[in-house]
């Protein structure tokens, strides 16, 4: 281990110390929560800390509906259907675009919105259906290849928006008074795009530290610092320690290319429901993309399992071995929850690096306590 | 959510631009960093640039470039020059451990 | 529900996912195919059956080949052919002494293509020094562009050192492998349509014989061997674990992984552990002997980056652990299926 990851880890400890209550504090991101497991991280941050993984992975969140959706289009004469790898195995109620493939259906993947275009312009006789879906770090992509099959009038190309929108997940969870949470960790891509002073409204209407951090090890562990720094000294303050490519307005051409094709909606999230102006859908100009649209398609109804405690994990509430789901019968093969579905989904990357049986669930007691007020 | 890496602009043809991420030499989109060069380092997801990184902040950040990146790395790629031929002499700079 | 769809038998298909060599693959096998044909040699599941023939072990393999595109830097399908079924004979301990090929072409393939592919049969069983002595050909409709399948089989007999039983590995041996990890299925990535990227990654597809009768004859107590193609390092250690009872412990920093492959796979979203290698060696060596066993990898040409890995414990339950980078742990579990490349 380097001397720097030595004293940011001794720094921790000291800092960690002196809470006189567990801290809890929420990494949005997915990727920040595979990092944590994989980089061995999670295993070596103080015991009073936990850090729970929030609603931060586009793939668990995409609601059945969107997902049968997806399965519909896959299946209409002439289309193919091109998405991102992470999208094959989530499950709706007709099942997984794996096996949609397996029955027949032409579905792609790819690694670049781009290449739905190439595809789109490769096979004149198909029509391309993009299932597109991502956060913030994603949805440019998007709006960007929109504009261009837009401006070469590419019209074999349609795109079932699944986008959602970080900031306002994290605003509902806030509204909702069981979360017990003392920070973020936020989203360092995402982050990228909207900027730091998106999540202004969380310090200065919900008084939350935030930090926006990157997915290096040394920058997971200088976040979680920052934020038990900040809980030590009473203080809700957004703080950005991945100034390497965050600034604090963002990516201004990304965004003017959001503006210019999409317009944020009310959309459901798998397991959390509808929340308004969490996703995005596409501006009026570009209805003709919208394949719903074109497909003539109704969108169903959502019929999440009543057992699944998905909503709560996402939430922090419970951790994934209290759900009574959890490895019993939901594994990542056979993924019922969100947050087994992505390799990135909470109970997934729980299951696939943690010990059997360990970190059984310890809850913070009286979460709602100040970290510096002793707890009686 | 999001999984994106350092890479650097080795050419620029239009909105188009040829990263290299460590050997790996990928075609990418840059309309979302429309200013770039060859020679700038990028943060690249899902085939889109979408910020640029200045290369001191890039090796301070991200440990396994600190690690892969030895002195002579500059010299093996071949970064289309700029017609101010300053893209080369900027970028061994940085590079030195 | 998917969960229940699965178990559906009367719907449920044959996925891509289910060739991935991982978990599904698993399942395919136990519940498809072991409750019809079982018998103990078939039931160890190895790469490999010893079959007596006139009170003589003979060593038996097959292996069917697959790959898009046929051609990829570094190799061929022609290639992955024989060195794969070179490989899965010397990781049993044989000799391997001949190879059958069948290969099925799907009309329309280029005859040039076809030239090429059998030259590089030719000269990988020339460099593995083992000839291919009997052979079928059929071709089919067209489905695509024109593609080609092949299956290998293979004989050896046991070679004398060969004392390869998993039984035998106990907690304290050490895990060693003969080189970079991920070459092979991160260049077949890199070459895939819809993610095509070029890049300096090459097939490590090579035949291993040689490398192991060179391990069996230098005096090392060689426990166990394995080349860890689908489903990489993750599904051989995995295995490995769950068969013998034991637990494994790897030190990441120590696994050899070349920075261009660590940056394909970090691109693509995938674990490097989990990706394919065709021309590597997993080795359980006694923990005296480790050293010698080391030096032997390094001196051969297919060996030269070889590691000293991890060791075998007495830890429980019998899991496979990594020591990561910055001294945490984490737990590396055989992997699903196909790894498809990912955004988040």
């Amino acid at each position: 281990m380097t001397a720097r990851l030595d004293n940011l880890f001794r720094e921790l400890r000291e800092a960690a110390g002196q809470l006189l209550r567990p801290a809890q504090y929420m990494e949005v991101c997915g990727t920040h929560t595979v990092s944590f497991y994989r980089s061995g991280l999670r295993d070596l941050v103080p015991g009073n800390i936990r850090l729970i993984s929030g609603p931060g992975c586009p793939v668990c969140v995409t609601a059945q509906r969107h997902i049968d959706a997806a399965i519909a289009l896959s299946r209409e004469p002439g289309v193919i259907l091109v998405t991102y790898g992470d999208m094959l195995r989530v499950p709706g109620k007709l099942g997984s675009l794996e096996a949609t493939r397996a029955a027949g259906a032409q579905v792609r993947v790819i690694t670049s919105a781009r290449t739905a275009l190439e595809i789109a312009v490769a096979n004149p006789e198909a029509t391309v259906v993009f299932l597109a879906v991502g956060f913030e770090t994603t949805a440019p992509a998007t709006a960007a290849t929109l504009l261009e099959a837009d401006r070469r009038n590419i019209d074999n190309f349609a795109v079932l928006m699944c986008h959602k929108l970080v900031v306002p997940a994290m605003l509902t969870l806030l509204r909702n008074k069981d979360t017990a949470l003392d920070g973020f960790l936020c989203p360092g891509h995402v982050s990228v795009i909207i900027g730091s002073s998106a999540y202004r409204p969380v310090v200065e209407q919900y008084a939350k530290p935030c930090v926006v951090a990157g997915f290096e090890p040394e920058q997971m562990l200088r976040g979680i610092l920052q934020l038990v720094r900040q809980s030590l000294a009473g203080e809700a303050r957004l703080e950005n320690i991945y100034q390497a490519v965050v600034r604090s307005d963002g990516n201004p051409t990304a965004q003017r290319l959001m503006a210019e094709a999409f317009v944020a909606e009310t959309t459901p999230w798998r397991a959390l429901g509808e929340m308004p102006a969490s996703g995005l859908g596409l501006a009026p100009r570009f209805a003709h993309f919208d394949a719903v649209r074109r497909f003539g398609l109704t969108m169903g109804e959502d019929e999440d399992d009543p057992a699944c405690r998905c909503g709560e994990v996402i939430q922090g509430k419970v951790q994934p071995v209290e759900c009574p789901l959890f490895g019993r019968g939901c594994t990542p093969i056979t993924p019922i929850g969100p947050c087994m579905v992505s390799s990135e989904g909470t109970c997934a990357a729980w299951y696939k690096y943690n010990r059997p049986a360990k970190d059984l669930p310890q809850r913070a007691e009286r979460p709602h306590a100040s970290v510096t007020e002793a707890v009686t | 959510m999001c999984l994106a890496v350092p890479g650097r602009i080795l050419k620029c043809d239009a909105d188009d631009a040829l990263v290299d991420l460590q050997g790996n030499r990928v075609r990418i989109s840059r309309v979302l960093t429309p200013d770039t060069r060859p020679g700038d380092w990028v943060l690249v997801h899902a085939g889109f640039s979408i910020a640029t990184v200045d290369e001191a902040e890039a090796l301070e950040t991200w440990d396994y470039l600190r690690q892969a990146y030895g002195p002579d790395f500059a010299t093996e790629l071949e970064i289309e020059s700029e017609d101010t031929g300053n893209s080369e002499a900027s970028l061994a700079k940085g590079l030195s451990p | 529900m998917i969960a229940r769809m699965t178990t559906n038998r009367s719907t449920e298909r044959v996925m891509l996912a289910h060739g991935g060599g991982g978990e599904l693959t698993g399942r395919l096998i136990e519940e498809h195919f072991l409750p019809k044909l079982s018998n103990p040699a078939l039931s160890t599941l190895t790469d490999g059956a010893i079959v007596p023939i006139n009170g003589t072990p003979v060593v038996f393999t097959t292996d069917s080949f697959v790959v898009t595109p046929l051609e990829f830097p570094g190799g061929d399908i022609g290639r992955l052919a024989v060195c794969g079924t070179v490989n899965d004979l010397a990781v049993m301990g044989a000799i391997p002494t001949a190879l059958s090929l069948g290969i099925i072409l799907e009309e329309g393939l280029p005859m040039d293509l076809l030239d090429r592919v059998i030259a590089s049969i030719a000269r990988s069983a020339q460099e593995a020094d083992v000839p291919v002595v009997t052979g079928d050909t059929k071709v089919i409709e067209r489905r695509g562009e024109g593609g080609m399948y092949i299956n290998t089989a293979g004989v050896g007999g046991l070679h004398p050192g060969a004392h390869l039983d998993l039984a035998r590995i106990v907690p304290g041996d050490v895990v060693l492998v003969s080189g970079t990890l991920a070459d092979h299925g991160l260049t077949i990535m890199s070459v895939r349509a819809g993610i095509a990227f070029d890049s300096d990654l090459r097939s490590d597809a090579a035949p291993l014989n040689e490398l192991v009768a060179r391990l069996l004859e230098c005096g090392a107590d060689i426990k166990f061997l394995r080349d860890p193609t689908r489903g990489g390092l993750a599904g051989v250690l995995a295995d490995i674990s769950a068969r013998a009872n034991v637990s494994i412990e790897i030190n990441e920093a120590s696994v050899p992984i070349t920075s261009t492959a660590r940056h394909a796979a970090e691109m693509l979203g995938l674990d490097p552990l989990s990706v394919a290698n065709e021309g590597k060696l997993v080795c359980v060596v006694a923990h005296d002997d480790a050293s010698k066993a080391l030096k032997i990898l390094h001196a051969h040409r297919h060996g030269k980056q070889a590691a000293i890995i991890g060791r075998v414990t007495d830890a429980s339950p019998p899991l496979v652990e990594l020591r990561t980078r910055i001294g945490g742990r984490r737990i590396v579990q055989r992997p699903y299926g196909e790894e498809l490349p990912r955004i988040c």
